[in-house]
Formats: C-alpha cells, structure tokens, sequence
C-alpha cells in the first residue's frame, strides 16, 4: 500500500493534494457513521499536502512524504485540539508536538481519532465522544483503545495510524478490524508528548493495512529521543529492507496457558494451528513453551495500572489547562468537581483504585506485591526465550464483541486483555497479523518476541501474511 | 474485600473526586469487586522476589543542567484556563475570601 502510494506520488501520477482530497471526502462520507475520527483538519491537511507537492517538485521525498494518516487523539499536536478523548481536556491547544508527530511530518496528517478515555479501555466505550463502530459490524466495536486509528485504516479513512499500546490497545483493535498492530518494546519509540496513562507500561506504535507498511512507519518513529528518557539508544534497523529475509528454521513457541484458556473461540485456535502447520511447512519448528504466571497477568496489571493512572492523572486539577467547573467556589472545590464533571467513570474507578492501593498501610499488599509477581513473569518468558527465538498466540478470546456487552461489569472489560496483557508487562514487542474470518468478523494471531525484535517480527508477520489461508 | 462507605467517600477525598450520593454506592460495589478479582495475586510465593519497576534495564541518563526553554511565556499562557496580566488565575483559596 504505502509502496504503491510512494510511486504515484513520486511519478506525479497523483498529487499529494489529490491524495488528501481523497481521503477527506471518504472521511466526509464514512466517519458520521464510524465515529473513527473525533476530530477532522481539512484545511490543515490540504496545507500540508500542498507543502508536500512542492517538496516533491523539488526532489525533497521521504518515505512518508504526502502521505494522509491518522493520529489517535492522545497525541499533542502543536495548535491542534488534543482532548484524551476526555472532557477535562476539551479546547486543549497543545503549545508542543509529540516526538512521533515531529518524525511524521512530511506525512499528512487528516485528523485525531477516537480512543478509549486517556486510553483506559479495550472498546472505545469509554471516550467521551462515544464508540467507534466496527467497519465490518456497526453493532459491534472496533476495540480499544486504539479503536479509532484501527478503524479508519481499515475502513480506508486513513493510510495508517498510530496507536498506543499499555495493555494492548494497539493489538486487540487491529485484531478485531482485521488490520496490523505492532506493540513496540518498551523504550524503541518515544512518547513525548503521548498523554500518558500507565508510564511503566505505555508505548506507541503503527497500525497499518499491512505488514510492509507497518514496517515503514516503524522505521520513521524509532529510535533514541532525548526528550524522553526511557528511549534506548540502540540502532534502529532497516526494518523494510531486511523484511523479506525471514531466517529459516526459527523456532517458534506456542504457550500452552494462552491456548488453555477459558473462552477462547475454537476457530481462533484453529485458524491459528493451521498457520503453524503452514509455518512448519517452510521449515520452522514448532513447541509448547510455558509461561506459568500466565493468569496472574490481569490481575497484576489492574493493580499497577491503576496505581500510576492515580500519579499521572493527578495533573488535572482545573488549575492550569484544561477543564475547571464553573460551579467551584474555592481551591479544594476547583479540583473536587472539576474532576468529578471531567473524569469519565473508567478514569474515576482507575483512580480510586489505584489511589487506595498506594494508600499507607496498603502499598505492600497490592502495588509492591504486583511488582514482585511482574518480575515472576518476565522470568517466565525470559526462561521460555532460552528455548524458542518467537511465540506465536491469540490476540483476543474471541472476534469483536457487541456494543455494551461488557459495560456493565469492568472485570469481563479487563479479561478482554488476557492474551496482550503479559508482553506488555514484561516490556516485550508484539505484532498482531490478521489470520482469517469467523462469521464476516477478522481474526488475528499475535507474534511476541524478545525485547529489540521487532525486526524478527516484522520479518515472520511477512511470511504469515503471504500464506495462503481461508478468509 | 469489602470496603465500606466511609473508605470510598475517603478514597475519593485523597483522589480530589467529589461524589454524588449514587456514586458512591455504584463505587462501593465495583471498587469491592475489583478489589476481590486482585486479591488472587496473595496466593502466589513471592518471597524473595526483587520488584520489576523497570523492564529495559535501562540506567539514569543524564544530561547537562543547561537552561533550553522552548516556550515563551505567551505560549505556555495560551492554553490557560483563566489568566489576569501574566498569571493564572484561580479561585480564593481560603473559604469566604474574595477576590
């Protein structure tokens, strides 16, 4: 996709201003009903896309260069709106871009779609701009949090998007819209002007129409960042070029505990062992590996989530920016209702649970024991590496799910994460490739690997992609 | 895990979250069950065990204490809720005082 768009753009088949017109106007056509985008920038695009046209007259291209994308409404962007999707930052102007916005200027960017509430969801349900709606299924979501992002791509509203992924918000809405997500290794991109949720656990990542492109956009947005301190300097790889390079004879491991678990969809399973037969066929192996505090992984993760939700959401207070309620009269009342007018009640439960558990008296029982069992997992995956170079497992349970099912009670809403949840604890990068249909609805396997492999992923993704399988 | 009225509307004083009536009884009851579905996490063995606070292994980075603002103060007041002259503006801080 990109690849092809690059060629028209160079040989002026298309203009980069015909191109974003395009793209608006399906946008104009799809979004009322998708709700990806909450936030649309005609004029701005078409600006950028003019820049681009003359940069290209002038011989000055890179990769991205006039290409239309989507940024999810975390990202800051310099005078554009950028809310979280909450209300307490509705009419935010950021005076700063993010770093990722920064890498992607000679892109165009078409607008900021939805997500989950400062991204605390697996469904979109929680924005305050309401739910994006599944493009293969209006009656169901497009997951979350990086619903809006997963949907306009597949949808075609957007060339690609970028996501953020703390539980997997990247991979679970690429799943269930039948697109790519790639969930970065803790440190590879910078967040820098990402709003942040859960700083021990977030990244930022592509989700793209296909693999190659996942690869491209990757390359753009890694590396060191001086503004963000948890960035390594290692090199960044040449992701595209060595895509088609897949070593042969990798050893592939399939965690046992992912496929035991309760719920999951027999035609997940399925298409995935089929996959894996395939992959066998071109000459990998193929184990079980064990990762045994599988099951702990949720239950970990909604304590120290939260916890660090209840930190960094401390900031909005009605003081500096964002939204202060009119009815406060005095300093303790400013913070006091404009956090209970602009918190929506994911960010309220989230806050209050993590505020309890780092409350005196209480820090050992869940945020330190949460730490503890955090490491028992990166051991288990470290010990489970020794053995096998990638894992391949299920993204979700089962295709997208209905609009509402899980509102009601948060706990099935945190099981949605089940399958991403444990990499994103152990800071490990994984990649979620579409891998058939069940009932009209995209399916997906992930591939998880050690830190720093994304090439490795990208590399077998590739090949997963180019199998033929049922659709 | 049970937690009382009295520790939500506590909770929720620490948080700066006023609450209404019916959120209080709505948060009593998820934060419980939230709280019940964590508490598995006591029946694994963790003595010993070093906290995972970091995953990458990475060292403090340092870099030289060099001044490098990159907003004026126009740009920084721009996104302000409420300013007087070149300040922010709030409310009374002390109950009764006006302004």
């Amino acid at each position: 996709m990109l690849v092809d768009l690059r060629r028209q753009l160079d040989s002026k088949t298309i203009s980069a201003v015909e191109l974003t017109e395009q793209f608006l106007r399906t946008i104009a056509e799809k979004n009322p009903q998708l709700n990806a985008y909450v936030s649309v920038l005609n004029d701005y695009a078409i600006e950028q896309a003019k820049r681009c046209d003359d940069d290209i007259a002038q011989g000055q291209i890179q990769p991205l260069t006039g290409i239309p994308y989507a940024l999810k409404d975390i990202f800051c962007v310099k005078g554009i709106e950028t809310t979280a999707c909450s209300n307490i930052l509705r009419g935010y102007i950021p005076p700063y871009s993010a770093t990722v916005a920064e890498r992607l200027r000679a892109g165009v960017l078409l607008g900021k779609t939805n997500t989950d509430e400062f991204t605390m969801g697996s469904s979109t349900e929680t924005s305050a701009f309401g739910v994006t709606h599944n493009p293969y299924d209006a009656d169901r979501v497009s997951g979350g949090s990086s619903g809006g992002s997963a949907a306009a791509v597949a949808a075609g509203l957007a060339t690609f998007g970028l996501g953020t992924d703390t539980g997997g918000s990247i991979r679970q809405p690429a799943a269930f819209c039948g697109v790519v997500g790639l969930r970065p290794t803790y440190g590879r991109v910078s967040r820098y002007g990402a709003i942040a949720m859960a700083s021990s656990l977030d990244t930022v990542g592509p989700i793209t129409a296909t693999v190659e492109d996942c690869a491209i956009v990757l390359e753009q947005i890694a590396g060191f960042d001086a503004l963000d301190g948890t960035t390594s300097d290692r090199p960044v790889e040449q992701y595209q070029a060595i895509l088609r390079n897949v070593p042969t004879g990798l050893r592939i491991g399939l965690p046992t505990e992912y496929f035991e678990t309760e719920g999951l969809h027999p035609g997940i399973r399925q298409a995935i062992e089929q996959i894996v037969q395939q992959l066998k066929q071109a000459g990998h192996t193929v184990q079980a590996v064990s990762i045994p505090h599988t099951k702990y992984a949720v239950p970990t993760y909604y304590i120290i989530c939260p916890c660090e939700v209840s930190s960094n959401l401390a900031r909005y207070d009605g003081i500096k920016y964002g939204f202060r309620a009119d009815s406060a009269e005095e300093l303790l009342e400013i913070y006091q209702q404009s956090r209970a007018q602009g918190f929506g009640v994911e960010a309220k439960r989230r806050i209050m649970i993590g505020t309890y558990a780092l409350s005196a008296g209480y820090y050992d029982a869940y945020y330190l024991k949460a730490m503890q069992v955090r490491t028992l997992l990166r051991q288990d995956f470290a010990a489970a590496f020794n053995e096998v170079d990638v894992m391949i497992a299920p993204v979700t349970p089962q295709p997208a799910f209905k609009i509402g099912e899980k509102t009601t009670d948060p706990i099935q809403m945190f099981l949605e994460d089940v399958f991403t949840i444990p990499s994103n604890l152990a800071g490990l990068p994984a990649i979620t490739v579409p891998c058939g249909k069940i009932d009209q609805l995209p399916i997906a396997l992930q591939v998880i690997g050690p830190q720093w492999s994304e090439g490795r992923l990208l590399q077998l993704g590739y090949q997963i992609e180019h199998l033929p399988h049922d659709s | 895990m049970s937690l009382s009225r009295d520790q939500v509307i506590h909770i929720a004083g620490l948080a700066r979250i006023a609450l209404t009536e019916a959120e209080i009884e709505k948060f009593q009851k998820e934060l419980s069950s939230i709280l019940d579905y964590v508490q598995q996490l006591q029946s694994v063995n963790t003595t010993g065990v070093q906290p995972t606070s970091q995953v990458t292994g990475l060292e403090n980075r340092r870099r030289a204490d060099i001044v490098n603002a990159q907003f004026t103060r126009e740009q920084m007041l721009a996104s302000a809720i409420e300013t007087a002259e070149d300040h922010l503006k709030v409310k009374s801080i002390f109950k009764g005082y006006v302004s």
